[in-house]
């Protein structure tokens, strides 16, 4: 087992870790006063250079989204995505009700860099725990001068406020998140014009993730070399795998990037419950596509992942032996998806349906000659043609499960019942 | 000048302005690129996904900046997905295939996606024959679905989403379009989607419901045959019906419509109009109409309509003979000469006022519009003239709204009015009480009761005002006589002329004065020589009257009584109207469906209608009752066709010196193209192709300087602290003889309300909704009260042809019903 020191869960062992106090003994805030003394300019290109990638799931580079921030603009705002709503992800969850206080530090710290003096917090409804944490955790920077006027005696003003989901999974996306944020429907905006021109309330948004934000104050007190010295050539930096499914100790793993999965299931999670084999593994979050256990040595990082098509996602790694239908987990991962549709664009409202419904006759045992042709056409007019990334996503359990275990969808599809289980 | 920029779409070079959406970009060439989300009247939404094509840009080498050449050609860059058409902008050197394999198989995915949860009920659906979904299918689709029937989704089939639109969830594709018309358009956002995913849906949020004077036109963009009216649906297929080329007459913007009749047999075989639908005239009313266009025409085919001619015997009106009654009527004025009087509504055309004008002129006698809005002489001088269209108007120009309430009197300016605002015009609001313009304007000024004219006048002295007023770069000045009489409006104008006049703003085109007249052709009437007459009660006194489509009698009791002490009152009207009853000759008119002719609209454009229905019974055309009686009085009076008469009409009447109905019946193409076999892009408008009308001259942009009229000094009717002060208002939907035979608008006519103050209604003991009994002008009448915190104490507003006495700011008493 490699050992690595804990960066971004290193307080969340503590007793009262979140609590304001433990956080300032352990450390907390000297990022803030570092960074309040820096140029704008200077974190921005430090962020650059520690070749931090975004952590919700697209994986793009930090530093150049700050740069995308217009410089002129009188107003402009950091949205706090704290929605996590990709299934198999609770890595936010940990970090907003164990560390708050990391990621307020970070977003100060962007903020600053930017010059956004207003930043929101968006957080999934059912995290019931983590939205007191946060209106805490807010209310007691405020009450030490981190938040609110003159930050520290810089003359920077940074005001924060908690906004509470209403329970949707396309909020996680940025744009269908600054609408919800608007007391809109969560629907996906067009794009371009991107947040950083366009975004809340028509301001220039800097929105990101929590992990990625609770990396920001690290890379100011370490440097931004040492953050590029962790992990692969495309992926730098610590990060958290949140571990799931069928192994033996589920939960948060943090890791340096480029780990392989081997290692996350075998040696942090304990390995396969009940001594059963490795069947197949979802890497990155429901939405990415899985693989089968023949390919767990991949390193876990966004260019690895992608040359062997799948994706690092939000890293939240789901693990499935040998008992697992694999027609049942795509028929369940894609009704998830078609639930989860906003319903604004054709095929994602549509298609995602359609889907699942081939899905479940095949899964009955009802389903038809050629449903799996059927099923890889629709998959490919879904596919590409939706207003949203989500399209993209929802046909990943599908595509994925029938490109490894093909002879599992046939096998139902000749014999009418599960060569699994039986059923 | 405009940046253009030239790309090619499946192979043909296309050259269209900067900004311009690749969708429209092959729409201008010819190209047809399907479908349902996009409107060419509105911002691209990118939802429904049917307009994928390929598009590539040329590949730039980011050293040089240049492009990269492959075979002495630029390299195209092509997308890695397919993008939607309706969102991506033209850019120069762009290649477009909208009919590519790969596009084509987006397309189809789509479509299929589309009828899997669809119910196919095509045989039975109104928008059968004329739907983009069913036409788009048979070009794009995929032949047969792949899906399994008993999957089809299911949902309510019959909502009523208000009493005049009906929504089908089934049928609904989710397009939003009808979301976006009221949000983006329409500016009443009263629709919306709920729920999502499969489950999304179309729901009203305003009560009452579909709260909006223009859901129709969501029937007209609706792509399938979700959203229906009320009034058609399941009244006709497309295809059964004829379309005749009209205005509508409800008000005075002149909106083009199409009527769709059907000859029926539920009708008695008779030809009856099945429809209203809008006719796009981008300087008058685009592609839109508002609901009272769309749905009051029945009227028309009302079978109380007057069929023959009546004569008063023994105190009677009794059936007579056409030969008799216009004897009688001509032989009624011939002994009356100059002691006739010809009192005109505005509901005629061009050619009847002029007829009747020349009758008033052979007899020596004096021609009275019938109107409550005066000023229509300062139009004529200072009013709009060609080259004028309100979708011009934007930033640096103004906009003056004076004692007016445009969303009640005339939509589609409103429309327009609001859509200039939005594109940057300024916006000012002048009157006594708030409207539904004011959360538009710029600036909103508010007068006491009686403070109309000074406060006009003032305006030119406050610093903003005076300055947007003075330094617009156009500017136009609608006006009316909300909480006014005619003398009060007729001062009104001229305060409103002189702002014009002393800013220069006339003479040109989007500058001038409009009258907001409650009538389709007022502003002829007054181009024709009428003029409406301050004291009619006492005018009428001793006369011979012949009246022609107005009912003094039924809008006040104090005109019924002078027409009771007046001599011989003849009366050609469309209903036995309490005028009527009180008339020794009634003569059945056609009404305007009927026959054709011209209106003039307050913008001052001219334009044609034609006939869509037979002639009612034995009802005959205004101009030609007006002739035969003019001929017995040997006066030389064209009988026949409409179009002799207005040549007649443009020989004498230095305004519309140089039209003909040729002329009128003009046409230029328009942008966005409508109302072709390409339904999926602008909807079921009809496309022009009978006239988009001719604007008349300006006395002053034929060289003419206009004088500054006087305004009337002193202030108009004050609330005295003892009593109310009734004052009239305009309601679009009212129980004007034009209106009431439309069952359908009942709900939105409503019964006869007043609006008083809160405090005012708590120092009478009154609560909003009760009943009351209100005494005006020496009448009771039971009324609704409504409460409006907005409006001045001390006023009640009035509506104006709903059957209370108001024609003017009068004393008010109010008490408890009985």
């Amino acid at each position: 087992m490699s050992t690595f020191e804990p960066v971004l869960t290193r307080n969340t062992r503590r007793p009262d870790s979140e609590k304001i106090a433990t956080y300032l003994a352990n450390g907390g805030y000297q990022a803030t006063r570092m960074a309040l003394k820096m140029q704008p300019d200077e974190i921005i290109e430090m962020v650059k250079r520690s070749g931090l990638r975004g952590r919700g799931g697209a994986g793009f580079p930090a530093g150049v989204k700050w740069g995308f921030m217009p410089k002129d603009a009188p107003q402009k705002i950091v949205a706090v995505n704290t929605d996590e709503g990709e299934p198999g992800t609770f890595k936010d969850r940990e970090i907003v009700e164990r560390d708050p206080h990391s990621v307020i530090e970070g977003v100060i710290i962007a903020a600053y860099a930017v010059g956004a003096n207003r930043a929101y917090v968006y957080i999934r409804g059912e995290f019931f725990l983590g939205v007191k944490r946060w209106i805490k955790a807010i209310a007691d920077a405020y009450e030490h001068g981190f938040l609110g006027k003159d930050i520290l005696g810089s003359g920077f003003n940074l005001d924060m406020s908690v906004h509470r989901g209403a329970g949707a999974y396309i909020c996680g996306e940025e744009t269908a998140m600054l609408e919800s944020l608007e007391g809109k429907p969560g629907n996906p905006r067009l794009k371009p014009p991107y947040p950083a021109q366009t975004g809340l309330f028509g301001l220039p948004t800097l929105v990101h993730n929590i992990e990625t934000l609770a990396c920001i104050p690290h890379i100011i007190e370490r440097g931004a070399e040492w953050f590029a010295g962790i992990g692969t050539a495309e992926s730098k930096g610590p990060k958290i795998f949140s571990v799931s499914g069928h192994v033996n100790r589920p939960g948060n793993y943090e890791l340096p990037l480029g780990v392989s999965l081997r290692e996350i299931i075998y040696e942090h999670a304990g390995g396969i419950r009940n001594g059963r084999a490795l069947k197949a593994v979802i890497p990155g979050g429901a939405s990415t596509p899985m693989l089968p256990a023949d390919q767990i040595d991949v390193p876990m990082a966004f260019e690895t992942l992608k040359a062997i098509g799948s994706e690092l996602g939000t890293g939240a790694v789901i693990v499935m032996d040998e008992s697992t239908c694999m027609v049942q987990a795509a028929r369940r991962l894609t009704k998830f998806f078609a639930h989860e549709s906003c319903g604004q664009c054709t095929p994602c409202r549509l298609g995602s349906t359609r889907l699942y419904e081939i899905l479940d006759r095949i899964e009955r045992g009802q389903g038809k000659k050629g449903d799996l042709e059927l099923l890889l056409e629709t998959v490919q007019g879904i596919d590409g043609t939706t207003f949203c990334p989500m399209g993209a996503a929802l046909v990943n359990p599908a595509r994925s499960a029938i490109r490894h275990f093909r002879d599992e969808f046939e096998s139902h599809l000749a014999n009418k019942r599960c060569p699994v289980n039986g059923r | 000048m405009t940046e253009l920029v030239t790309l090619s779409i499946d192979g043909k070079q296309v050259t269209v302005p900067k900004g311009t959406l690749v969708v429209d970009a092959a729409k201008q060439a010819g190209i047809d690129i399907p479908v349902f989300c996009y409107h060419p009247k509105m911002e691209p939404a990118g939802m429904c996904r049917m307009c994928l094509v390929e598009l590539g840009r040329p590949m730039i080498d980011r050293a040089t900046g240049q492009p990269v050449l492959e075979n002495g050609q630029p390299k195209i860059q092509w997308a890695p997905k397919l993008e939607t058409a309706c969102t991506n902008v033209v850019s120069d050197g762009m290649v477009v295939l909208t009919r590519s394999e790969k596009a084509r198989a987006g397309q189809q995915e789509i479509l299929e996606f589309l009828l899997t949860s669809h119910p196919l009920d095509c045989p039975v659906c109104d928008k059968g024959g004329e739907c983009p979904l069913q036409n788009l299918t048979l070009d794009y689709g995929p032949g047969k679905s792949r899906f399994l029937y008993n999957e089809k989704h299911h949902a309510e089939k019959h909502v009523p989403l208000g009493e005049l639109i009906w929504l089908d969830r089934e049928r609904c594709i989710q397009c939003g379009r009808c979301v976006r018309f009221q949000r983006l358009v329409a500016g009443e956002p009263v629709l919306a989607f709920d729920e999502r995913g499969r489950d999304t849906e179309i729901i009203t949020n305003s009560e009452p419901a579909f709260d909006s004077i223009f859901s129709g036109n969501t029937t007209d963009i609706c792509p399938v045959g979700a959203l229906t009216t009320a009034d058609f649906r399941f009244g006709a297929r497309p295809w059964e019906l004829k379309s005749a080329a009209s205005l509508c007459a409800q008000c005075p913007v002149g909106c083009n419509i199409t009527f769709n009749t059907r000859r029926e047999a539920k009708s008695g075989g008779r030809v009856v109009i099945k429809r209203v639908m809008p006719r796009q005239n981008e300087e008058v009313n685009e592609i839109w109409i508002c609901d009272k266009g769309r749905f009051a025409y029945h009227f028309t085919e009302s079978e109380a309509r007057l069929r023959q001619p009546l004569i008063r015997r023994n105190g009677q009106l009794q059936p007579a003979s056409w030969e008799e009654a216009l004897d009688l009527a001509a032989a009624k004025l011939k002994a009356a000469g100059k002691d006739a009087l010809i009192l005109a509504g505005g509901r005629l055309s061009n050619e009847d006022l002029f007829n009747l004008k020349k009758l008033a002129d052979g007899l020596g006698a004096q021609s009275v519009l019938y109107t409550h809005v005066g000023g229509g002489d300062l139009v004529t001088q200072i009013g709009l003239a060609s080259g004028t269209n309100l979708a011009d108007l934007g930033k640096g120009d103004t906009i003056l709204v004076a004692a007016c309430d445009l969303y009640e009197e005339a939509p589609i300016w409103w429309l327009r009015v609001k859509q200039a605002a939005d594109r940057g015009a300024t916006l000012i609001v002048v009157n006594a009480r708030a409207t539904r313009l004011d959360k538009h304007a710029g600036y909103v000024v508010r007068y006491a009761p009686g403070d109309e004219t000074v406060t006009l006048q003032g305006l030119l002295k406050q610093d903003k005002i005076g300055a947007a007023i003075r330094e617009a770069g156009n500017l136009l000045v609608f006006y009316a006589a909300d909480g006014l009489d005619l003398n009060g409006s007729t001062s009104v104008a001229a305060a409103c002329a002189n702002l014009l006049i002393e800013t220069g703003h006339f003479g040109r085109p989007n500058n001038g004065l409009i009258g907001v007249w409650p009538h389709a052709n007022d502003q002829g009437a007054w181009e024709i020589g009428f003029r409406p007459e301050a004291d009619l009660a006492a005018a009428l006194k001793g006369k011979t009257v012949y009246i022609a489509a107005a009912d003094p009698a039924g809008d006040d009791p104090r005109l019924a009584k002078a027409l009771q002490d007046a001599g011989t009152v003849i009366v050609q009207e469309l209903f036995q109207t309490a005028t009527a009853s009180l008339a020794e000759v009634v003569l059945p008119a056609a009404a305007y469906t009927e026959r054709e002719g011209t209106f003039t609209s307050g913008e001052r454009r001219v334009q044609r209608y034609y006939p869509a229905v037979p002639r009612w019974a034995e009802t005959k055309a205004d101009y030609v009752i007006t002739a035969e009686i003019g001929q017995r009085l040997g006066l030389d009076l064209e009988a026949g066709a409409p179009a002799l008469v207005f040549n007649r009409l443009t020989a004498e009447i230095t305004a519309f010196a140089g039209l003909s109905y040729r002329k009128l019946a003009e046409v230029r193409p328009q942008w966005p193209i409508v109302g072709r076999a390409d339904l999926y892009y602008g909807g079921t408008t009809y496309e022009n192709k009978q006239g988009l009308g001719v604007h008349l001259a300006a006395a002053a942009s034929a060289g003419e300087s206009p004088h500054l009229p006087e305004v009337r000094k002193g202030s108009g009717p004050r609330p005295q602290e003892d009593a109310l002060l009734a004052v009239p208002v305009t309601k679009l939907y009212d129980l004007g003889v034009t209106v009431r035979s439309s069952v359908l608008l009942e709900a939105r006519i409503g019964l006869p309300a007043i609006t008083i103050h809160p405090l005012t209604a708590e120092k009478m003991g009154l609560k909003a909704g009760e009943k009351a009994m209100i005494g005006l002008g020496g009448h009771e009448n039971e009324v609704l009260v409504k409460l409006d915190e907005t409006i001045p104490a001390g006023v009640a507003l009035v509506p104006r042809s709903m059957g209370l006495p108001v024609s003017a700011p009068a004393p008010l008493s109010v008490g408890k019903a009985k």
